[in-house]
């Protein structure tokens, strides 16, 4: 049986391209409705709208028991989506039809009050999420517990580390008992050891039959929590099916990645007189059945440039920077002569080095080691995708570097007669 | 189970949104816990304050008016009495609809996170006026008793001019709640129309002040004229002014206003969650 049916659903939002003049205040509404009156028509109030559709023409429908996972870029809809089953936005047309009552969890902690103990928070925020009295007060001691904040209940939650915050928002949430349940993107927050606990409470509710509705980022989670999948693009339903399929699918499609570059002849290459880029590529070496750039791909940075000077010691200094700017390693060549013509260098990373993330690269041309003769900034972009295996942990990996060091671990001696 | 089945649809207004609203009242209650817990926390005096600010109001106002202006009461009241009871209704009706106007754009965390009848909000934005209604009302139970000033049989009709202040605040505050979620500047203008409301109404003064001048047919228009002057009539045993044909400009604009208001309000209320 279906519980969720959605038909034809649209959202359409009217931006205002008015530059200066947007009516954000009363003062403009009425003076520009004084002016419509009266003066001139403006006509550049008119053509100045854009439309833009969050969502467009979805349709799909869950089955009772289904755990379907929603990815896609930011700005894709899924928040709009989840938002209009949720009943918050009213799409623009089109239908929804739910059977069976449904629980939001669009925000850990939502409405919870800071001035508020934990314990006034939790009845708040229950009954938010849509439960009665009775039944805060009967899970609310699994609730204290799941969040273990016995000892802070009645402390204002503006007192509690983040930490806490979230747990406890979380515990609430995860004690709901609803036959749906809409999640956006909870396990974003919290530390490895909640999300964990998190997840598997999730997994055990999947399995006393409750539909669930998933929205991340986190692409392990939802491999490991769902088993379909909904991928959007730009509002639009793309693909929807088996979670390993679709993700896969949606990770080969959202290569944001620039892996190539390159220029036909050195007059609109960048570069200057000495030299001038002519071609920069990364080049993966895919493992067997991979598609796309995770953590155990090792790739190739060819660079080649022309150089315009009769004689030159030269050589290529490769910085790779994080999405942030912070530089992760800087790697330089050795320093020979070369007469003019073309240069190429390549450079290795292996795999199991970089953690997931948003890689740039830039190269630097060098002479005599010391003089920099042109920098190509931001030459190529490139995501890693996150892959783990063994691990029931989905957080973050933290830190910029993934390695695989020999890391031996053994039990030395048992403990027998301790005390 | 049958009962939790929802259709959404676009344009549709929702079917059920006063069974939904009826559903919610366990929230309606929660809310209103929030807000009256919430309003005293991390102050030395507590509640005290719903005590301290009408009974201070009420002082300099009698002596103002009584003392430097020399404004008559009516007969066989005392003036601080008279002005107390005005200020009671007063602020309770003012109280009420600045917590209105405000309720949506207050509680925009909630409106852009989670689906219930907004109606809600306003609702249990009330509370707090409520309690400091009651708070008051002792005080002046303890001031009458002061006076040894004794209500007689027209406080039966007390609660019926309390209810119709209520409404009038629903009335005009639904409105600017709605406003409110688009234009800020009602944030702005509430304080100056309560402040303007506070002289254009009889709260330190007796309306019989006006009975009988030219302007008289105007001055009743105003729909809290009749409220205050009924609430005051029948706390103080009949003895103060009050001309019931400002209560029929006070029951009429309250009610029409009112169904104006909400309907605006359902109209505009899947809105709000775009505009906030």
């Amino acid at each position: 049986m279906s519980v969720i049916t959605v038909e034809n659903i649209s959202k359409q939002y009217i931006i205002d391209h008015q530059r200066r003049k947007t009516p954000n205040s009363l003062r403009d509404t009425i003076s520009g409705t004084v002016k419509g009156w009266f003066g001139p028509k403006t006509p550049a109030l008119a053509n100045t709208q854009e439309e833009f559709w969050a969502l467009r023409d979805v349709n799909f429908s869950v089955e009772q028991g289904d755990r379907v996972g929603i990815v896609g870029h930011n700005g894709a809809g899924k928040s709009t989506l989840l938002k209009i089953l949720s009943k918050i936005i009213e799409p623009s047309s089109g239908s929804v039809r739910i059977r069976g009552r449904v629980a939001s969890l669009l925000e850990v902690g939502t409405g919870f009050h800071p001035e508020l103990t934990g314990r006034e928070n939790i009845f708040l925020n229950g009954s938010l999420l849509g439960m009665r009295r009775d039944e805060i007060r009967q899970s609310f001691d699994e609730i204290v517990a799941f969040a273990g904040v016995e000892k802070f209940l009645d402390t204002p939650v503006k007192r509690y580390s983040s930490g806490m915050y979230v747990r406890l928002g979380f515990a609430i949430s995860a004690h709901l008992n609803p036959e749906i349940m809409i999640v956006d993107e909870v396990l974003a927050v919290g530390d490895a050891d909640f999300q964990k606990k998190s997840l598997g409470k999730m997994r055990d509710n999947s399995a006393s039959g409750r539909t669930i509705l998933f929205v991340s980022h986190n692409l392990t989670a939802v491999q490991a929590l769902c088993n379909r999948t909904l991928y959007f693009e730009k509002g639009q339903l793309i693909e929807q099916g088996e979670t390993n399929l679709v993700v896969a699918s949606y990770l080969s499609k959202v290569s944001r990645t620039q892996l190539k570059r390159e220029w036909a002849t050195p007059a609109e290459a960048p570069g200057n007189d000495l030299v001038r880029v002519q071609r920069m590529e990364l080049l993966p070496d895919y493992p067997d059945g991979t598609t796309h750039i995770d953590v155990r791909t090792p790739m190739r940075v060819q660079f080649a440039f022309w150089n315009l000077m009769e004689r030159a010691n030269l050589n290529l200094s490769l910085h790779l920077y994080s999405l942030t700017g912070e530089c992760i390693f800087n790697v330089g060549s050795e320093s020979t002569t070369y007469h003019q013509g073309v240069v190429q260098g390549e450079c290795v990373i292996p795999g199991y080095f970089l953690n997931d993330g948003t890689y740039t690269i830039s190269v630097m041309i060098v002479k005599d080691t010391v003089t920099p003769l042109f920098n190509m900034e931001e030459g190529l972009t490139f995501d890693v995708e996150d892959y783990r295996e063994g691990v029931a942990w989905y957080g973050k990996w933290p830190g910029y570097v993934r390695p695989q060091f020999p890391f031996r671990v053994q039990a030395l001696e048992p403990i027998i007669g301790l005390r | 189970m049958k009962s939790h089945d929802v259709l959404i649809q676009a344009g549709m207004p929702e079917r059920y949104y006063w069974r939904d609203l009826w559903r919610n009242r366990e929230l309606l209650y929660i809310l209103a816990v929030r807000d009256i817990s919430v309003r005293y926390k991390q102050t030395a005096l507590g509640a005290s304050w719903s005590l301290i600010r009408p009974l201070a109001t009420m002082l300099v106002m009698a002596f103002v008016f009584s003392e430097v202006a020399k404004l008559r009461p009516d007969p066989g009241v005392p003036y601080p009495l008279m002005v107390l009871a005005g200020i009671t209704i007063w602020t309770f009706f003012s109280n009420a609809f600045t917590q209105i106007s405000s309720s949506i754009t207050t509680n925009a965390n909630l409106v852009t996170k989670v689906y219930f009848p907004r109606l809600l909000m306003p609702l249990s934005a009330v509370a707090v006026s409520l309690v400091d209604f009651c708070i008051a009302l002792f005080l002046f139970v303890i001031i009458a008793f002061w006076y040894r000033f004794m209500p007689d049989w027209h406080i039966l009709v007390m609660p019926a001019f309390v209810a119709l202040a209520l409404l009038a605040a629903f009335a005009f505050g639904l409105f600017f709640a709605v406003v409110n979620v688009k234009f800020r500047d009602i944030a702005q203008l509430i304080p100056f129309l309560v402040q303007v409301g506070f002289y254009a109404c009889p709260i330190a003064y007796s309306s019989a002040q006006v009975a009988g001048k030219w302007y008289e047919k105007y001055y009743i228009m105003n729909p809290l004229v009749g409220i205050i002057d009924g609430f005051r009539w029948s706390l103080l045993g009949g003895k103060t002014h009050f001309n019931p044909q400002s209560l029929v400009y006070s029951v009429g604009i309250t009610l029409v206003c009112l169904s104006l208001s909400v309907v605006f309000f359902r109209q505009r209320e899947s809105s709000f969650v775009d505009d906030i």
